[in-house]
């Protein structure tokens, strides 16, 4: 009991995380952790892909990566020195419903952290050299992305699960979409999108909320931008009615990778949990659970071969992945579907279950030693609206599931007879 | 850096070392053997990453698939390394469950299986593995140059091992591999985290001092001299994408060149991260090969890396070109910015500036108590974890006229290997 106690008080909850919405809207949560000198930020602003136009996709991305390229007060040079002259790191980046930044630093320069984050977001002005730059940057990512066969394999398999989705469209746009734009498009993008409102930031680290509050408050309070942000409302996703087998040719590769799969739970639906308690038992306990048990260990046909489950604000899909010689491909499809039929027909076992759960439990510490790690559990906290006693009360949640929930919800989601798969790799691929 | 650390050896010659972390209810357990790519013969690449992957095949009391269900069950985790120098198994645990890493890593240090069955099954696995590195235009370039970069030495292999090799290395290959290398007097046992140091210590002397050690003779690997002219290889592949490799000779981790060294990496591409857990790197934007290539459009984008080895290893810079320039021209901007560098006045300012990241890197992977483990072993695999101490201290020691005589030292045209990877724009 004293060690389970002790595990406890380890872990974030409503008595260290402090939280506080300030006037402009920016919600700021911040845990103190004096065991290091050092400090990490994350958090988000509401501006994704999904704002992206069809003919433009890839802009939300262009834009968060230009905020770090010229302000009105710095160029590029002088921020990157100041940051890396402290041993300091700030990144941008986009995801469909947001755009996402995070950094490090000593705790000594947290002031440079937040002041650089704060110049970055509200008063870049993307200097037309520097965006032609960025964009043969990104057109290379996408050279290089097009001969990567997982990130092939999961291109395809986004489209083909979300058709007419932005969740079914890459955040990096295609080689068209890239080239179509212009600075006008960026700084129009940042002035209609960007604001205040409903931005989160979280502080983790060598620091009293006390201080990050004075220091937020201090680089953000006059940022008053009010964005025109409505959200286009999107479509309905249906689950695959039949399925759908793509091929992805990349010509002399050594190896195909395999994604297939179908729908998943929102992070806000009731079952989500249950889903991910049963997505362990298929593809990730131990080596790769039942999957990489038959895949990997009993037929050695694959390197990695696990399942995950990834969860959105909209909707969710639960992929299976593998890496198996190009004359595997079939082999590997149905030693999975065949786990997957018996995953949707029988019950897992009360060992696997408790086996589970007491993964799940015993592991939460683990994912929390990190000030990183906290931040972004704190960052899901707010994203999903979980709540700030959510993980202590997750070992609670988490006993609570039986075998019958984790059943019905695989029932719920996969269709074995119904899915999306995919493969990419040289043509032998079978 | 004033953490109390307990050092000892047991009798069987299994050195330890314990750092008390009262952070969190975690403890790191690391396991380390001096074995690795720089200990194989040609014909039998490969064998340690192997062998690595067989140990978790089971043993009489921990059979195949029981082992991964203990620790995940524990809320653990855990996985294994292979390196050049050296194989390490790592279990971090919650502190109240610890005892069942202390008794797997100690039975399977002896009493693995090695079935025939598994063997040829993980053959399978290992070359799959191996097929999915090469689908990286990167590891077929990185794979040829470093086989250029030394005549006999070992570390001209990839870890992984060639292919034709992975084909013929058989069980009792294999089996011998596991007998001379797993035992106490060639291995490091590494703990840090929520413990008490003389109950673990006591209880680690229980389960691994029943264990006899055997002492194992190093390898007869010849000092290899650096190359007097330079070589240019070229690989085609598959893609659209031309990427340039330049192949320096950096020191040992030991010798005190390296910390001249590191410094100089700052300098050139920007620092490098040495943690393995947790930390995150620092941005290259303000180095000078970043400046000169990527900022006047040379490169897409440059990047270093230095490695603390036990024998001399390289310094690789990596440069994706600009798909409006030659490999050709990128490679003389190269050489117009070192050699301007061998001119230059280095100010205290930078070496300040690079002992401070080093600082900042270093207290990153600090808040990871399963980083701090790994730090306990690994400094021993290349020298002493006095060397991790006194890290930061060495960096502000070293001044410009070191600085200047590494890089003409090191970085001389004739001593390297430059590798292109030219696309075949798909012509497959």
């Amino acid at each position: 009991m004293k060690k389970n106690s002790a595990a406890l008080r380890s872990i974030p909850g409503p008595d260290d995380i402090f939280r506080k919405v300030l006037p402009n809207g920016i919600t700021v949560l911040s845990r103190s952790n004096f065991n290091s000198a050092s400090v990490v930020i994350s958090g988000y602003v509401v501006a994704g892909s999904l704002l992206d136009p069809l003919e433009k996709l890839g802009l939300a991305y262009f834009t968060a990566l230009g905020l770090m390229r010229g302000t009105q007060q710095r160029d590029f040079q002088t921020i990157y020195d100041r940051l890396e002259s402290a041993g300091a790191s700030l990144g941008f980046g986009a995801s469909v419903h947001n755009t996402n930044f995070g950094g490090r630093a000593l705790a000594e320069d947290l002031p440079l952290l937040l002041s650089t984050l704060s110049d970055c977001l509200q008063n870049p002005i993307f200097p037309e050299a520097h965006l032609d730059r960025l964009k043969a940057q990104l057109l290379t990512s996408l050279a290089i992305r097009a001969q990567d066969t997982g990130d092939m394999a999961a291109l395809e398999f986004d489209s083909l699960l979300f058709p007419g989705h932005p969740y079914g469209r890459p955040e990096d746009g295609f080689v068209e979409t890239i080239k179509a734009i212009n600075r006008e498009d960026i700084t129009q993008f940042h002035k209609k999108y960007y604001g205040p409102a409903n931005m989160v930031i979280v502080v983790v680290g060598a620091v009293e909320p006390s201080r990050v509050i004075e220091l937020i408050e201090t680089y953000f309070n006059d940022w008053r931008s009010m964005p025109t942000n409505f959200p286009p409302e999107l479509p309905l996703v249906l689950p695959p009615g039949e399925t759908t087998t793509r091929r992805v040719v990349i010509p002399g590769k050594s190896q195909s990778d395999i994604v297939m799969g179908t729908l998943g739970p929102k992070r806000g639906a009731p079952e989500y949990l249950t889903a991910s308690l049963g997505n362990s038992i298929l593809g990730q306990f131990g080596m790769m659970g039942r999957i990489g048990n038959s895949v990997r260990e009993k037929a050695g046909l694959a390197y990695y071969a696990s399942t995950s489950l990834n969860a959105w604000i909209e909707n969710g899909s639960w992929e299976v992945s593998a890496g198996v010689n190009p004359e595997n491909v079939g082999k590997a499809t149905d030693l999975i579907i065949e786990e997957l039929r018996r995953f949707t027909s029988e019950l897992v076992s009360v060992q696997e279950l408790e086996e589970n759960q007491s993964n799940f439990i015993g592991r939460m510490p683990l994912s929390l030693e990190s000030n990183n790690g906290v931040a972004s559990s704190i960052l899901n906290l707010e994203r999903f609206n979980l709540g700030l006693d959510y993980l202590q009360r997750y070992p609670d949640l988490i006993r609570s599931i039986t075998p019958q929930d984790i059943l019905e919800t695989a029932r719920k989601y996969i269709d074995p007879e119904r899915l999306v798969i995919v493969s990419a790799g040289p043509k032998s691929s079978s | 850096m004033k953490d109390h650390i307990t050092q000892t050896q047991l009798d069987n010659g299994l050195k330890i070392l314990l750092k008390e972390i009262h952070t969190a209810p975690i403890i790191s357990h690391w396991v380390w053997y001096r074995v690795g790519s720089r200990y194989e013969i040609p014909g039998k690449t490969g064998i340690s990453h192997w062998v690595e992957h067989m140990q978790f095949k089971g043993t009489p009391k921990y059979p195949g698939g029981v082992l991964d269900r203990a620790i995940s069950r524990d809320g653990g985790m855990w996985n294994a390394f292979t390196h050049l120098d050296w194989t390490t198994f790592f279990e971090t645990m919650p502190s109240e469950k610890i005892d069942l890493a202390i008794d797997l890593e100690a039975d399977r240090m002896v009493n693995s299986m090695y079935d025939m069955e598994e063997v040829d099954s993980e053959r399978n696995v290992v070359i799959s593995e191996r097929e999915g590195s090469e689908n990286d235009p990167l590891f077929l370039l990185d794979e040829a140059v470093q086989s250029n970069s030394f005549v006999n030495h070992p570390y001209r292999n990839e870890v992984i091992g060639n292919k034709s090799d992975l084909h013929i290395i058989q069980r009792d290959d294999l089996y011998l591999h596991y007998k001379t290398y797993y035992n106490p007097a060639n291995a490091v046992l590494a703990v840090a985290g929520d413990f008490d140091s003389n109950d673990m210590l006591q209880r680690i002397q229980q389960v691994y001092g029943q264990i006899p050690g055997m002492k194992v003779s190093p390898p007869s690997i010849e000092h290899e001299a650096m190359a007097t002219s330079e070589k240019q290889i070229e690989v085609v592949g598959p893609g659209e994408t031309t990427y340039l490799e330049i192949s320096y000779h950096a020191p040992a981790a030991s010798h005190h060149d390296f910390f001249p060294y590191t410094i100089l990496d700052s300098l050139i591409t920007g620092p490098t991260s040495l943690n393995m857990f947790g930390g995150g790197g620092i941005s290259n934007k303000t180095s000078r090969l970043y400046r000169r290539l990527v900022e006047k459009e040379y490169a897409i984008s440059v990047n270093g890396s230095l490695q603390a080895t036990y024998d001399p290893f390289l310094y690789n810079i990596i440069i994706t070109v600009n798909p409006k320039h030659k490999p050709e021209e990128v490679l003389k901007q190269v050489d117009e910015e070192i050699d301007s560098l061998f001119q230059s006045v280095i100010t205290q300012a930078e070496i300040d500036r690079a002992a401070k990241q080093a600082r900042a890197l270093f207290t990153y992977g600090s808040e990871n108590i399963t980083n701090q483990g790994f730090w306990l072993g690994y400094s021993e695999m290349f020298d002493r974890y006095s060397w991790f101490l006194n890290y930061v201290n060495e960096l502000e020691k070293v001044n410009e006229k070191e600085i200047l005589q590494i890089a003409r030292a090191y970085l001389q045209p004739s001593q390297r290997v430059v590798g292109i990877y030219r696309p075949d724009g798909g012509q497959q």
